[in-house]
């Protein structure tokens, strides 16, 4: 490798002036893709940016809006918050699914998101639940749906000089709660062959009033599906809107052949998750 | 090549070494402090080899840049021992016959402190799931798992 340059910044602005100045340099927060893409040659940065000593992308506050999640902080940090896990265990159990107990101290959902790996488990559980990406650039601040934030594997709606420094998430209505499951042939340290995260919200009579459903590894970005979230809408989600979103799900996958999986068996299974996720989130915001 | 000076905490003792920008923690622990404990397995953050806690948290030197360690505490396997007294997970592992080539060993104790510290009394299945991300491609896993949780046996006895 040749000599790189290592910085860390202190302050957002800080960082986009170093990022904007050199078009090589790259973004770390935990590392546990960078580092390893690094290693492979894939990636040969001019420069490391760290970001992790920049304060708004570190930590965890719940406040009057919302979520609010430094797009660096680690994974480990997020399984920790018990406020956090009860409001969004759909995507708390995205997080936890990430990687081994060491990985959990590096990687950031933040991190997960600027990977863009279309198996990714955190952009899923985050879209059901109407995350959004807080972006700073050079012209000021934006925001993006999370599920425009990812444009193919590899590349994100960052443009240069931007930096991804925090996720919102607005809080869950009343009767609303999130269920995130993958499928993958090892119990641990293993990349989801499908993904599936759903949340729905009830009325107090238990009918479903709002549902979204979204699917990794089935298409090259994480794919909302509002066909299998319609299917939910209106119902007690009973067996037969469970099936007929399953069958939404996997009508509107669109995987590839690849050692994880075959299309064929990619769409049935993201079926069968969506159901499942489906049925653990209504028994959660019933709950609620 | 420029080079970037780092102080830090290791083993609770104020350290300092020159790295490079691209340099691994790994490396720089290996190579700079001469802290050979910590193994280099996969350096793609698989195997849990080079296990060390930097700052309270678990992760894998490998995927640490040394430039991060600025200001930060370090705990290595050098740094588990309390002077000539082992701690219970090592003597455990060595009692329970935990390891055969040795190499994925300091990572798993590493890694099964961390637990300990955080949890006295874990299941077997949590102590499994904890260390899924250190493999040993010699003992099977069952007397490693004994030996943590034999350990975490004698550290509650000497609490109580």
């Amino acid at each position: 490798m040749q000599a790189v340059r290592y910085e860390a910044p202190s302050s957002v602005s800080e960082a986009i002036r170093l990022i904007q100045a050199d078009p090589g340099a790259s973004v770390l927060a935990g590392g546990t893709d960078l580092l390893v893409q690094c290693r492979s040659g894939f990636k040969q940065p001019t420069a490391f940016i760290d970001v992790k000593r920049i304060p708004e992308l570190s930590g965890i506050a719940i406040d009057a809006q919302g979520l609010r999640l430094g797009a660096a902080t680690c994974a480990a940090e997020i399984g920790e918050h018990r406020e956090l896990k009860r409001r969004w265990p759909g995507l708390a159990e995205a997080v936890a699914l990430i990687g081994s107990t060491q990985i959990q101290g590096r990687g950031s959902v933040g991190g997960n998101l600027c990977n863009a790996s279309p198996a990714a488990d955190t952009p899923c559980a985050l879209i059901v639940n109407r995350a959004e990406c807080v972006i700073a650039g050079p012209s000021g601040e934006r925001t993006v749906a999370v599920e425009h934030f990812s444009a193919g594997p590899g590349r994100t709606a960052l443009t240069r000089g931007e930096l991804l420094v925090a996720i919102r998430i607005p809080h869950p209505a009343t009767f609303t709660s999130d269920a995130y499951l993958r499928l993958t042939p090892r119990s641990e340290m293993d990349i989801a062959v499908v993904g599936a995260a759903v949340s729905l919200t009830f009325d107090a009579h238990g009918i479903c009033t709002a549902a979204r459903v979204a699917l990794a590894a089935v298409a090259p970005t994480p794919l909302l599906v509002p066909e299998a979230g319609r299917a939910l809408v209106g119902t007690r989600v009973n067996d037969e809107a469970l099936a007929r979103a399953a069958a939404a799900a996997s009508a509107a996958a669109r995987p590839i052949d690849d050692k994880r999986g075959t299309v064929t068996y990619r769409r049935q299974v993201a079926g069968v998750l969506t159901r499942r996720a489906a049925a653990i989130a209504c028994r959660r915001a019933r709950g609620n | 090549m420029s080079r970037v000076h780092i102080e830090a905490i290791i083993n609770g003792e104020p350290a300092e070494f020159l790295t490079a920008a691209h340099e691994t923690l790994l490396v720089a622990l290996r190579e700079s402090v001469g802290l050979t404990g910590t193994k280099e397995g996969c350096s793609t953050g698989d195997c849990g080899a080079c296990s060390v806690i930097l700052d309270g948290r678990l992760v894998p030197a490998c995927l640490v840049l040394a430039a991060e360690a600025q200001g930060r505490h370090i705990t290595t396997i050098e740094g588990i021992a309390r002077g000539d007294a082992l701690h219970p997970i090592q003597q455990k592992f060595l009692e329970g016959a935990a390891l055969q080539c040795g190499i994925c060993t300091p990572g798993f104790i590493v890694a099964a402190k961390v637990l300990l510290d955080a949890n006295p009394n874990p299941t077997e299945e949590q102590a499994r799931y904890w260390l899924a991300g250190n493999l040993c491609r010699c003992t099977g896993y069952d007397k490693i798992i004994r030996a943590v949780l034999d350990a975490a046996a004698e550290m509650r006895k000497a609490m109580a």
